[in-house]
């Protein structure tokens, strides 16, 4: 099942007089829990694309659909819903809330949703366990290391068990050790809730953890292939 | 939810958090700590006016103007009927002014000579020193006057005036009493003797040049009178505080401009530092208005909040000046203001402490709104990036 079409897509970006066009032609469908990295170089338009699924932005040509829902269509306030709802990011800086601890910060996707004090509590503790912070849940961001911080934004992403998780180099900012234990994390995750996740990534060690490989280069899809889910090492 | 975040967003901005609503307070404090000296003197001095000068109202010669002492001189009548009637109840006295002039200490000195009844007892007027003995006239003058002039009671002072015929004639006064009162009106450059001895050195017997009434609501008109209610009669009084508090206003909407400058500020600041933050909520599914809403109530909070702690500190401070009043430092009587003491005594009510402080939330609102706008326009992408949508 398609939870994600994209047809025909292009964007572009006015410059001076002209325009940048970051993202041409593409044509690519995601379903439901893929476990699926954006690859190429800087500028090649991953983190474009992955904001346009996220309907943090929109598209200039083409169709775009997520989970039925057509992105260019949506009015901030749907968009704002849809995410709300159907989807979590993880960023490469992580983007923790600094004034909130690391259990608000899980929280806080919770209480935009409007749930119970009582269920939030108890998402967020089965959160934090699954990425291995249930000690540091009254921890601020500033008292947690690189690997820490990005575990949260996981816990966070994942903790109203959305359809879709968009993660923008998620572990460009961490050592092997701590990419790996990441990677390990949300593949565990992947795989236990069924959560679809799309990373963009440059990173070397990120790619022997997908399941499908989609390379970009100057704004085209130069490559969709499905990896040997064999070489999985979890 | 947005109220939850918002106190958690300053109280986590730490001590940039508890300035901003130290000076807020500060703000909150001054104006009502201001403003309830005003009241406080404007009631103080009505008050005092009324029990000492005023009464319930007055009825006026209809020549006498107390701004011109050239009327004075012929600024009397015969007292109505029906006024003396409510004199002889004790309803209402009679006071006559006549212009003389005092020989003391080899100077001579100006002065309004009046006339009232020794045994009333409407106005707080020490009266009752002015019931003759021993064939002297005795006078009652104000301590502020005595002073200017170095007399003490027990003094004499020599007095000349004219009578109805123009004829001058002079005479000893005994300064019976000398009193103190806070009411100008009733004893700058006056000399206050029996009414009747007045009216028989002037020859006018039972004429007055005011009358002053026990009851507010007495309103009668009379032929050649005037009648001056007490909101003509402490207008005068309420100018003048008017325009002081109009002075004093300047120095707290200084202060309310300084906080709102912190506050502005703060928002400012917060929205521009705060941007990667705005593109993770909205990332996370905050619509641009919760955002808003959120950073103008961050704003709002720090005006709560100094409610707060203007309330720690204000309370305890406004009550005890409340009850031992706030001292001058100086004779009060050397500023020339009617009902200033040597200590105001502040009168804090509720419309004042209420109306600052929804004024207050009011302005803080709008400025904390204001820089908000710029959210409206921002895209999630830029936000994400720490970028401003231009």
């Amino acid at each position: 099942m398609n939870i994600i079409i994209i047809e025909k897509m292009s964007k572009h970006y006015p410059i001076g007089g002209g325009k940048f066009t970051a993202l041409k032609d593409i044509d690519l469908e995601f379903t439901k829990g893929e476990f699926t990295g954006i690859v190429g170089p800087s500028g090649s338009g991953k983190t474009t694309l992955l904001n346009i699924i996220g309907s943090l932005d929109t598209q200039s040509e083409g169709n775009v659909e997520v989970m039925g829902n057509p992105i260019r269509k949506l009015s901030s306030k749907k968009a704002a819903k849809l995410r709300s709802q159907h989807i979590g990011f993880i960023f490469q800086t992580y983007n923790l809330l600094p004034v909130y601890t690391v259990f608000e910060n899980v929280e806080f996707p919770l209480i935009l949703l409007g749930i119970s004090a009582e269920k939030r509590k108890e998402a967020v503790l089965d959160a934090l366990e699954w990425v291995g912070l249930s000690d540091k849940a009254k921890s601020r961001p500033a008292q947690l290391s690189g690997g820490e911080c990005q575990r949260v934004a996981i816990a966070r992403a994942i903790v109203k068990k959305p359809n879709l998780v968009l993660a923008d180099e998620p572990t460009a900012n961490l050592d092997a050790e701590n990419s790996h234990h990441i990677l390990k994390t949300m593949k565990k995750l992947n795989e236990k809730l069924g959560t679809t996740f799309i990373f963009s990534t440059h990173d070397a060690k990120v790619i022997q953890y997908l399941r499908r490989k989609i390379s970009l280069l100057d704004g085209k899809v130069s490559n969709d292939e499905i990896i040997n889910e064999d070489d999985y090492d979890l | 939810m947005i109220f939850r975040l918002a106190m958690k967003n300053i109280l986590g901005a730490g001590l940039r958090t508890w300035l901003n609503i130290f000076i807020l307070s500060l703000s909150y404090f001054v104006i009502i700590a201001l403003q309830g000296l005003y009241v406080g003197w404007q009631d103080d001095a009505s008050r005092e006016m009324k029990n000492w000068d005023f009464a319930g109202g007055q009825y006026w010669q209809e020549t006498y103007d107390p701004y011109d002492p050239f009327t004075l001189e012929e600024s009397h009548a015969t007292i109505p009927e029906d006024l003396q009637k409510l004199i002889a109840n004790g309803e209402a006295i009679s006071i006559l002014f006549s212009p003389a002039t005092i020989y003391t200490d080899g100077r001579m000195r100006n002065i309004v000579l009046k006339g009232i009844e020794p045994s009333q007892n409407l106005i707080e007027l020490p009266t009752n020193f002015l019931t003759d003995s021993d064939g002297e006239i005795n006078c009652i003058i104000g301590s502020g006057f005595a002073d200017n002039l170095n007399i003490k009671e027990g003094d004499y002072i020599v007095l000349r005036w004219r009578d109805k015929n123009g004829t001058y004639d002079a005479c000893d006064l005994k300064v019976a009493h000398i009193f103190s009162t806070t009411v100008i009106t009733v004893e700058s450059n006056q000399v206050w003797i029996s009414l009747s001895i007045l009216q028989e050195m002037l020859g006018l017997p039972n004429e007055g040049t005011i009358i002053t009434v026990k009851d507010e609501k007495y309103k009668k008109e009379f032929f050649s009178w005037q009648h001056k209610d007490l909101d003509f009669l402490l207008l005068d009084l309420t100018k003048m505080i008017k325009a002081k508090t109009i002075g004093s206003s300047i120095m707290y909407m200084l202060m309310l401009f300084l906080a709102m400058l912190a506050i502005f500020d703060t928002q400012v600041l917060s929205i521009f530092r705060r941007r990667k933050e705005m593109g993770t909520m909205m990332a996370l599914g905050m619509t641009r208005l919760k955002i808003i809403q959120l950073f103008t109530l961050e704003g709002v909070l720090h005006a709560v909040l100094a409610i707060l702690m203007g309330a720690v500190y204000g309370i305890p401070l406004l009550s005890h000046f409340e009850k031992v009043g706030m001292k001058i430092g100086m004779d009060a009587k050397e500023w020339g203001l009617s009902g200033l003491d040597d200590a105001l005594y502040p009168v804090y009510g509720w419309k004042l402490v209420f109306g600052t402080i929804v004024l207050v939330l009011i302005i803080v609102t709008i400025v904390s709104f204001l820089p908000t706008r710029k959210i409206a326009k921002l895209k999630p992408t830029d936000a994400l990036r720490g970028k401003m949508t231009k």
